[in-house]
């Protein structure tokens, strides 16, 4: 049985005044399996926020069913859909910690909601949920006080500490360096695999997937409209079926400039400046230098 | 000179009913104008829980108070004060309508507050399983603590203010003080002494609050 399993899910948001409906997710069937990482790509508006937030039903679908760990969520509301969350991390582009409150409070926050109601077991899977992200010594700064990357290590902390099953990423790196984003990843697939949590996870570049993911499910207008193995990436001979796939699959960003060459107004100060040197993946952003590219 | 000593005793009676009704009138604000400053954010069109019907109904009823000039108010709701206080003249009677006023002033502050938070952390709290209860206590008056710290302090300076006007129900302080010795009786010296008073006194106020709600702002 999957982990977690969609069938003919759809959502559908009322029409503003003179406008269609807009159909954001349409008809998506999906089954991921226990234990692995599922990438969502796609460009922005093509319904991948939409369709991760009807796994915990933070949008809840139009139609269509939603199961998690063998429970039908979309059967569930009020108190039932609450306690199921519990087993549902998420993480956020944005990071979405409380700015008044330090790490470790942060962290204790989804242990409180998820009605952990003895003090001393809260602050030790606090410590423990830091461990894993190697925060523990940062337990009592603000969030203001953290790079971007440790901030995404507090909800990574936050979301992992009622122990879930599965944890949901919506673009988690895109506010994120190009090595800040390697040391994330590194974390989330450590998650996956030192606990066993099923990993859905939204982006819009490839470059994620590729490192990150399992199996891939493009998006457009709503729909899934291809999937494969990401392994496949690594294939010299690999063909995505659609456009869409194939632009994401190619990669790098083209620009039409009118038919100037990029070498006849590139700066002379750019044009000497050093080839941009690639960045590994390290497991701890402060031994990384702070500038990139 | 001479005068002002002769009025030492006054003024010392003035400035104790203007801590008094300041210091009921505002907590009781502060403890009432919260709740109703959050149902208003959490019922508002697009709020966490919109009922925009009854939102429209309790905003109304916000704004007709907050609309009253508060001499009027101070004398419409003289029934209302009877009924709670017991009578309509003296100081605790003049607390009654600066608290009416004061509460929908500093709830509509509350509701500006929370709405200018991000809607991040609602979210992340919605995913985690949060109810609607914990989200306002864990998460939106956190954030907004220092936001909040400071529309206590304006509100404090702004009914410093407001209760000069109590003087007309007899609830005395300060304010009234300078209007019947300064207005009524053309005593200058009284009444500039009485307005450094209400300088002294809005000054610290807004000092101290300035000083706790950038202490209690963890986000730079
Ligand atoms: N709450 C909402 N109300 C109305 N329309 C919405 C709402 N949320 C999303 N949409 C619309 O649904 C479509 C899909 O949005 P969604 O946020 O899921 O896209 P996305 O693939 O995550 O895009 P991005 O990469 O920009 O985050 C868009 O057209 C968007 O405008
Ligand atoms: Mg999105």
């Amino acid at each position: 049985m999957p982990m977690i399993s969609l069938r003919h899910v759809s959502t559908t948001f009322p029409a503003a005044r003179g406008e269609d409906p807009i159909r954001a997710v349409d008809a998506v069937s999906l089954e991921i399996p226990q234990g692995s990482i599922q990438g969502i790509i796609g460009f922005s508006g093509a319904g991948k926020s939409t369709l991760l937030r009807n796994i915990n039903l933070l949008e809840r679908p139009t139609a269509g069913a939603v199961h998690v760990a063998g429970t039908e969520l979309t059967a569930l509301d009020g108190e039932a859909l609450r306690r199921a969350r519990h087993h549902i991390g998420m993480i956020f582009q944005g990071f979405n910690l409380v700015n008044n409150l330090t790490v470790a409070q942060n962290v204790e926050l989804s242990l409180k909601f998820a009605e952990v109601s003895e003090k001393a077991e809260r602050r030790r899977r606090v410590a423990e949920a830091l461990a894993i992200v190697d925060l523990a010594d940062r337990a009592e700064t603000y969030p203001a006080q953290l790079s971007g990357g440790q901030k995404q290590r507090v909800a990574i902390a936050r979301a992992l500490a009622t122990r879930p099953q599965v944890l949901l990423c919506d673009e988690p790196t895109s506010a994120l360096d190009p090595a800040t984003t390697a040391t994330v990843l590194q974390y989330l697939a450590d998650v996956n695999r030192d606990l066993g949590i099923t990993v859905v996870i939204v982006t819009h570049e490839m470059e994620v997937i590729k490192a990150l993911a399992d199996h891939v499910a493009v998006m457009e207008d709503g729909r899934v409209v291809e999937r494969f193995p990401a392994a496949e990436l690594d294939r010299e001979d690999f063909a995505p079926r659609t456009a869409i796939g194939e632009y994401l699959a190619g990669g790098g960003i083209r620009v039409d400039r009118g038919g100037r060459a990029a070498a006849d107004v590139a700066a002379p100060e750019q044009a000497d400046r050093p080839e941009q040197t690639e960045q590994t993946a390290s497991h701890d952003s402060h031994q990384l230098p702070e500038v990139v590219g | 000179m001479q005068r002002i000593l002769e009025l030492q005793p006054e003024l010392v009676q003035a400035l104790l009913e203007t801590f008094v009704m300041i210091g009921v009138a505002i907590p009781l604000a502060v403890l009432l104008g919260t709740p109703l400053g959050v149902w208003l954010f959490v019922h508002a069109p697009g709020g966490i829980s919109p009922s925009p019907r009854s939102h429209a109904v309790v905003s109304g009823l916000v704004n007709a108070v907050r609309s009253f000039p508060f001499l009027i108010l101070l004398i419409a709701i003289i029934p209302f004060t009877r009924l709670i206080v017991g009578t309509t003249v003296g100081t605790a009677a003049a607390i009654v309508p600066l608290t009416v006023n004061a509460i929908p002033y500093f709830a509509r502050l509350v509701e500006q507050n929370i709405s200018q938070l991000g809607i991040g952390a609602v979210e992340a709290s919605r995913a985690m399983g949060a109810t609607r209860r914990q989200i306002i206590r864990n998460v939106l008056l956190v954030d907004a603590r220092p936001g909040l710290i400071g529309s206590i302090t304006i509100t404090t300076v702004s009914f410093i203010s407001y209760s000069a006007m109590v003087g007309l129900v007899g609830g005395g302080g300060i304010g009234d003080f300078a209007i019947r010795y300064g207005y009524y009786r053309y005593e200058t010296a009284a009444m500039l002494v009485a307005i450094v008073l209400m300088l002294a006194l809005v000054t610290i106020v807004q000092w101290g609050g300035g000083r706790l709600s950038r202490l209690a702002d963890k986000r730079v």
